[in-house]
């Protein structure tokens, strides 16, 4: 009850943003703050894991991608020439499929994208597991080798294969209908619902999280954290725990990934990329590892800048760029900055305060 | 039947005899210590019973079980708790959410319990803080209960780690230095919280440098030297014997 009434501000503000565009004539805006908030989505399930966990990955653009590609995949594929294969028939009878015709006239038989959604989350769920398993036995740059490993692998499969659209990628990706009337699309009419749902799924896993921070659960990753061995000691199964974190995470990026092709109408090799990963870990590391909320702004802000273009074609380097200034200045996050301590300081003041205040 | 019974036990480190053929017993409701100078293996041997290693060779049952292959974890909800020389303090964290940690292994939510905040584990988490609030209280440490755990003194560490261990409800407590760093008040102060552990009827293993302590509060002492286990009696034969002397005090 607390957690939700935690998120009630942030829910004003996000229909205060709708309002405001729409009053000052900017909801072109709303676009990209659709777009942030998958982002974010990832964010603080990665968040999660750093922070709160302790373990890093450098691969969860691969698990966006997981989700994002498998799902445009599915729902674009034509399943004709299979048609008579086991797996096809099975998910014909089990009503996932979808008859219809391309651009061309020519007819399709695609997944449909609930369908296509569960297997996308489901697969990026399982091969989380099974990289997880020996990779997590691993600590600090090791495992931050391997994940980068993973995301590297990730990324040339989906440019090598022709199924995923190579180097042009997929798109023609269908909208997806949640419900009657309510469709993840970049359909210009849909601008507003879509960043209702963007939003909305956002807030929930917030909420999720801030929920599984705050109990038995969250205070078993804490300790992990602190020491892993009096954490081990005090019965916590360290591995299975670091694993279901990884696999959590995995999750929030897969249907990050999964919802934002649909918005976006498809998916490129980029979004699959070492630099959107590293991009990630630095916008974690900005809000200030173990803080959902300053993982949650920063996601927000800095996606949005970067959406808009405000960093021009030096969009990787100022990530780059805010990572080194975070790790010298702030390694505890921009939020943990104390503005008025620094302030103070530069202006010789405040001698005495600073024993209180450190 | 014995509460934790060693046979036999022995630890080999390359071409260190670590522990070498060590047996004893402990008895339920007792404190148990083990001393012996530097290098004598008593570490080595705790770690081996809470299974953060396992043994070159010989068993250790607990309850009449045998705990060799066991992790540490699983040693842990076996009910054994144990604490550490240099106090491994969950930084980040109050004293108070440390002491909840210690209630894992008697609670349940997972995953997506937590993260669905079912109604079951709205009672389990009640259940989680009072407890380990009590436990606070008991160990007289509920001042500082909201306090970050790293920032308090390394008394109070001390027993913010101890009610943390208590939180599992272990029948076996298994002490490492308790009165590292702490100084002659603070060791007493120690002291007078371990009797009152075990007066609660937990059982409790230390290993221990201080010999004030360790003559003051323990019912058997086993004294290991080069490994090797070389007496096992009460405190005032211990202080007679001649072969402890030996070691303690150097030869004539």
């Amino acid at each position: 009850m607390k957690k939700l009434l935690s998120i009630l501000p942030l829910l004003v503000v996000v229909i205060g943003v709708h309002l405001l565009t729409s009053a000052t004539d900017t909801m072109y805006y709303l676009t990209q703050m659709t777009m942030s908030a998958y982002y974010s989505l990832l964010i603080i399930g990665l968040c999660v894991l750093m922070g709160y966990a302790g373990q890093i990955s450098l691969g969860h653009a691969g698990f966006f991608a997981i989700g994002g590609y498998l799902s445009a995949a599915l729902t674009t594929r034509s399943l004709i020439p299979y048609q008579d294969t086991l797996p096809v028939k099975l998910l014909d009878s089990a009503g996932f499929l979808l008859a219809g015709q391309d651009l061309y006239g020519d007819s399709l038989l695609v997944v449909t994208p609930w369908a296509a959604c569960i297997l996308a989350v489901v697969t990026a769920a399982l091969i989380a597991v099974a990289i997880g398993i020996p990779v997590l036995k691993l600590k600090g740059h090791y495992l931050a080798m391997a994940t980068l490993g993973f995301g590297i692998i990730i990324y040339r499969v989906v440019l090598a294969s022709e199924y995923f659209g190579e180097a042009d990628g997929i798109s023609e990706v269908p909208a997806f209908v949640l419900l009657p009337g309510l469709s993840v699309s970049g359909n210009f009419g849909d601008r507003v619902q879509n960043y209702y749902i963007a939003w909305g799924l956002l807030l929930i896993g917030m909420v999720l999280l801030l929920n599984l921070m705050d109990s038995r659960v969250g205070r078993a990753l804490r300790g992990i954290h602190g020491s892993e061995e009096a954490a081990d000691a005090m019965g916590v199964n360290t591995a299975r725990f670091k694993l279901q974190t990884f696999v959590l995470s995995a999750v929030f990026a897969a249907i990050a990934g999964v919802f934002l092709t649909h918005y976006n109408g498809g998916i490129g090799p980029s979004e699959a990329g070492v630099m959107k990963s590293v991009r990630y870990v630095a916008i974690v590391a900005v809000g200030g590892m173990a803080n959902l909320w300053g993982a949650l702004l920063m996601g927000i802000v800095l996606n949005f800048l970067s959406l808009r273009g405000s960093f021009g074609s030096y969009d990787d380097a100022v990530f780059g760029l805010i990572l080194i200034l975070i790790m010298l200045f702030a390694p505890n996050g921009i939020l943990s900055i104390n503005v008025r301590y620094r302030l103070g300081q530069l202006l010789g003041r405040n001698k005495q305060d600073r024993e209180g205040e450190m | 039947m014995a509460l934790l019974e060693l046979k036999q036990l022995h630890k080999r480190f390359g071409g260190l005899h670590a522990v070498n053929d060590v047996s004893f017993q402990v008895e339920p409701g007792q404190i148990k210590a083990v001393i012996g100078p530097n290098g004598a293996g008593k570490t080595t041997l705790f770690n081996m019973i809470s299974g953060t290693f396992p043994a070159t060779s010989g068993n250790v049952l607990f309850q009449g079980r045998e705990l060799q292959g066991k992790k540490p974890f699983q040693v842990a909800s076996l009910g054994m708790a144990r604490t550490y020389q240099n106090i491994k303090m969950f930084s980040g964290m109050t004293a108070l959410e440390n002491v909840m940690v210690g209630r894992h292994v008697q609670s349940q939510a997972g995953f997506l319990a937590s993260m669905f905040r079912m109604p079951w584990t709205w009672k389990e988490e009640r259940d989680i803080r009072d407890k380990s609030m009590e436990l606070l209280t008991l160990l007289e440490i509920e001042e500082h209960a909201h306090t970050d755990a790293a920032s308090l003194a390394f008394g109070q560490q001390r027993a913010v780690e101890l009610a943390r261990a208590l939180a599992l409800e272990p029948s076996l407590l298994l002490l490492d230095e308790p009165a590292a760093g702490l100084n002659i008040y603070e060791t007493a102060e120690v002291g007078r919280l371990i009797t009152k552990i075990r007066d609660l009827g937990i059982t409790v293993l230390l290993v221990e440098h201080d010999m004030s302590l360790v003559m003051d509060i323990s019912d058997e002492i086993v004294v290991l030297c080069f490994g090797e286990k070389i007496a096992e009696d009460v405190p005032t034969a211990i202080q007679q014997d001649p072969e402890v002397i030996k070691i303690y005090l150097g030869e004539e």
